[in-house]
């Protein structure tokens, strides 16, 4: 466990600085979320189009923003991989001894760390947009550690999609295939009742929906968990080490 | 010195050679990359390996260092049996591969304390060994510096640095002198040679440079259609062809001769932008 534990945490930290030493990514991608909250939330808040019930619709969308920038930035984290694959820095990885496993999740968590500054983001502007969040300490780590799941989740099911197409071209079209469907899903942006039937059992098995339900119930004042915390939690923690099995499985497959 | 050639060989496994195939074979489809490979590398010997694109080199590397299943035969490197103990296979070799895959965003210590983590080195030893390491390839001065502002030799001399830092039994190098300048090539083979004095390393090496193979590798198997060929001494091999045949003339007769349509794409594609990021 120490030996799996030093080598994530080694894997992780190497990204935790390179991520300190070029931001770039990280604003680059600020920009998304900043757009749906001031542009398409503020749009569909003045028209009612969407009844959200006792909070306002900028506070409803506000989770399922970040959730979105969560998916996003974690979706594509695939071709990073590629491309270290093509540089030949996976093939090293691989000859050393350590855990395929902390090799796997070490990317994870890594991954994780870009969430937590879409979250940073986040907060920022809706605070900025005067959208009632909740404050409390619990409440917001309780969001971090949403946060670093779904990060985790996401981006461990686009190593899965890397280790099978094995091309940046391939894996561009299947992600942008991807991630619109898995957005619009989810309750990201609408109530699942407002959907139809089908759409309502497909959003109930989209991982989305679990991390913006647990978000929408720990982030803004008077949001509520439809499964309740725990079943959100445990739903998102049982598919992340589902996916996280398959990729430790797949990851030494890149290299063939 | 002495001490540390004794430690290095206190990686070795039971096995009498570094490395021992027995029929190992790969197949892609119908094809077959490598087919029944039969090889002893001594340990202690800087080896060669050469053979023209699509020979099955690069196959056979990725086997013997873990990264390749093999559809049939067996091999044994470091006294290990890469199919049935792989973890320990991999703790006893270091490896450096075609591409430059040396992490230019960090530096080059950085580079050195995350082998040094996945090879499980002991926390207090950590700091020791990769300023042994960086001060043995004449990195020492550059260690705070951004490896993507390294020169093409001194990212090499880094990789090595890496490859060596747990001090392996067996090195193995893709190529590791392509596109470098001769100057640069000059040093990265003084290192490979002190590290096979100062540390007991053996050195199994690919390469298309038939100087690096004369006058770096005691011994040398040329492949073919995924076979070995020939193996020999070069200068055995060289008398063996002809009184005045020269390292390429060898190749040329054993490797097939006539233009060679091996290797794919993707080879080129890698080959190509090493050679674009050593400048």
């Amino acid at each position: 466990m120490l030996r799996f534990l030093r080598e994530s945490t080694a894997i992780a930290q190497v990204e935790l600085l390179k991520l300190v030493r070029d931001p770039t990514e990280m604003f680059s991608r600020a920009v998304q979320p900043v757009l749906w909250l001031t542009v398409f939330g503020q749009v569909l808040a003045h028209v009612h189009g969407i009844y959200t019930g006792e909070i306002g619709y900028l506070a409803f969308i506000t989770p399922g923003i970040l959730a979105q920038s969560v998916l996003f930035s974690a979706i594509f984290y695939g071709i990073a991989v590629i491309w270290e694959r093509d540089l030949g820095v996976v093939h090293k990885l691989l000859v050393s001894p350590a855990l395929r496993n902390s090799l796997v999740f070490g990317k994870a968590i890594s991954a994780g760390f870009r969430g937590l500054v879409q979250a940073v983001v986040i907060y920022g502007i809706a605070l900025a947009m005067h959208i009632t969040l909740r404050l409390e300490p619990q409440a917001i780590l309780g969001v971090l550690a949403a946060v670093l799941l779904g990060s985790g989740l996401f981006s461990t099911f686009s190593l899965i999609i890397a280790c099978i197409v094995k091309t940046r071209e391939r894996f561009m079209g299947i992600g942008q295939v991807l991630t619109m469907p898995l957005f619009f899903a989810s309750s990201a942006i609408y109530p699942l009742e407002l959907m139809p039937g089908w759409l309502r059992i497909v959003a109930r098995l989209n991982p989305l929906t679990y991390l913006v339900d647990v978000l929408r119930g720990l982030m803004i004042v008077g949001g509520v968990s439809m499964h309740g915390l725990g079943v959100d939690f445990a739903i998102l923690l049982a598919i992340f080490v589902v996916f996280l099995l398959v990729a430790v499985r797949l990851y030494p497959t890149l290299v063939e | 010195m002495k001490e540390q050639a004794v430690k290095a060989a206190g990686e070795r496994g039971t096995g009498e050679a570094a490395v021992r195939t027995i029929g190992l074979t790969r197949l892609f489809g119908s094809l077959a990359a490598v087919d029944h490979v039969d090889l002893v590398i001594p340990y202690g010997e800087i080896f060669g390996l050469l053979g023209a694109n699509g020979a099955g080199k690069s196959t056979l590397i990725k086997m013997l260092t873990t990264l390749l299943p093999p559809t049939s035969g067996h091999a044994q490197v470091g006294g290990f049996d890469i199919v049935g103990a792989p973890a320990l296979v991999r703790g006893r070799i270091g490896y450096v591969p075609q591409l430059l895959s040396a992490d230019g965003a960090l530096t080059g210590y950085e580079n050195l304390l995350l082998s040094a983590k996945l090879y499980g080195l002991p926390r207090e030893e950590r700091h020791d060994r990769i300023e042994e390491a960086l001060d043995f390839m004449g990195l020492a001065d550059s260690a705070k510096r951004l490896a993507k502002t390294y020169s093409g030799g001194m990212i090499r001399r880094l990789e090595l640095a890496q490859a060596m830092l747990h001090r392996p039994a067996i090195l193995f190098l893709d190529e590791p002198t392509i596109g470098l300048d001769p100057v640069a090539r000059h040093v990265v083979w003084e290192r490979l040679r002190e590290l096979r004095s100062s540390y007991g390393m053996t050195v199994l090496i690919t390469t298309h440079d038939m100087e690096e193979a004369e006058t770096l590798c005691g011994e040398l198997a040329i492949m073919h259609g995924g076979r070995i060929a020939v193996i020999g001494k070069p200068l055995e091999l060289r008398t063996g062809l002809g009184p005045t045949a020269s390292l390429n003339d060898v190749f040329a007769h054993y490797a097939g001769g006539g233009i060679s349509d091996g290797g794919d794409f993707s080879g080129a594609v890698r080959t190509r932008r090493t050679a674009r990021r050593l400048g």
